[in-house]
């Protein structure tokens, strides 16, 4: 059930990807362009998605546990840090060099672009040198 | 440079859904919808873990496929990048969500939801980098 359950929310977030534009890389360096020729319409993807979100997390905080499994995962570090902040820069410029962000690299694969398949495989390399960073540091 | 039509209907849409699937995931499983996370820690697989994160990322395209295949291609799909930009924008990416525990899904969806002030801080730093990176390379290089 926990996996099915996973599964179909995946499809859904990867529906709403298609749907939002966020798949189209185009698009989002048209959103990151606020100077240029500027479509807001990613914005509108946050909007919504934030609100929904939003509004079924105080729903949900009410309950003591989910359905399927036995508690809440919800990050415990409150703290900013060097890392969150650097981090959250890298990826930025990644993000806008090519306007692909982790759900919509893995949402356009079946699209059999090479370049979709140099991205990914690029992005999982750069969290496994994240991860040996972590083991040696 | 390829420029894109607004489309503020479609995108609230779009939001929304992926709004109620982030929703769902936590309500179901327990767990923050946060790509990047997600797919970061199949790469070093705990007992009990794994099997629900690989669901969920196997969704992502069976989704955006079936829309594409239902409706046509409504936003089109234009990736203009050389090889070399394409492999370092993808290290980046990867490295960069990493390091700072989040993407998109993550800070800016699940995150910014809970009130969190560690996504509010990561969010606008890499809207504030994007939105840099695509200034440099589209007005002071000519580039993008």
């Amino acid at each position: 059930m926990r996996v099915l359950a996973a599964l179909l929310c995946g499809v859904v977030f990867g529906v709403g990807l298609a749907v939002g534009g966020m798949t189209n890389p185009a698009k989002v360096l048209g959103f990151l362009d606020v100077t240029g020729v500027w479509d807001p319409s990613l914005a509108f993807v946050m909007g919504g998605a934030l609100g929904v979100n939003a509004l079924a997390f105080a729903l949900t905080r009410r309950r003591a546990r989910p359905l399927f499994a036995e508690s809440f995962a919800l990050p415990t570090l409150r703290d900013l840090d060097r890392e969150l902040v650097v981090g959250a820069a890298i990826f930025g410029v990644g993000w806008g060099l090519v306007g692909l962000c982790p759900g919509p690299a893995l949402a356009s694969l079946l699209r059999g672009q090479p370049e979709v398949f140099a991205f990914v495989a690029a992005m999982v390399a750069g969290m496994s040198l994240d991860r040996l960073r972590r083991l040696y540091t | 440079m390829i420029a894109t039509s607004f489309t503020p209907g479609l995108s609230l849409l779009g939001g929304a859904l992926i709004g109620l699937a982030a929703a769902a995931l936590l309500l179901a499983d327990g767990k923050v919808a946060g790509v990047s996370g997600i797919l970061a820690r199949c790469l070093a697989p705990q007992r009990g873990d794994f099997a629900w994160r690989v669901a969920f990322l196997c969704g992502l395209p069976l989704g955006a496929t079936l829309v594409i295949q239902l409706t046509g291609d409504a936003h089109g799909f234009a990736i203009t990048q050389s090889l070399p930009v394409l492999v370092s924008g993808g290290l980046l990416v990867g490295f960069g969500t990493a390091l700072g525990g989040g993407c998109t899904s993550g800070h800016g969806v699940c995150g910014l939801a809970r009130g969190s002030q560690r996504s509010l801080a990561a969010t606008l730093t890499f809207m504030a980098a994007g939105a840099l990176t695509v200034f440099a390379a589209r007005h002071l290089l000519g580039g993008g």
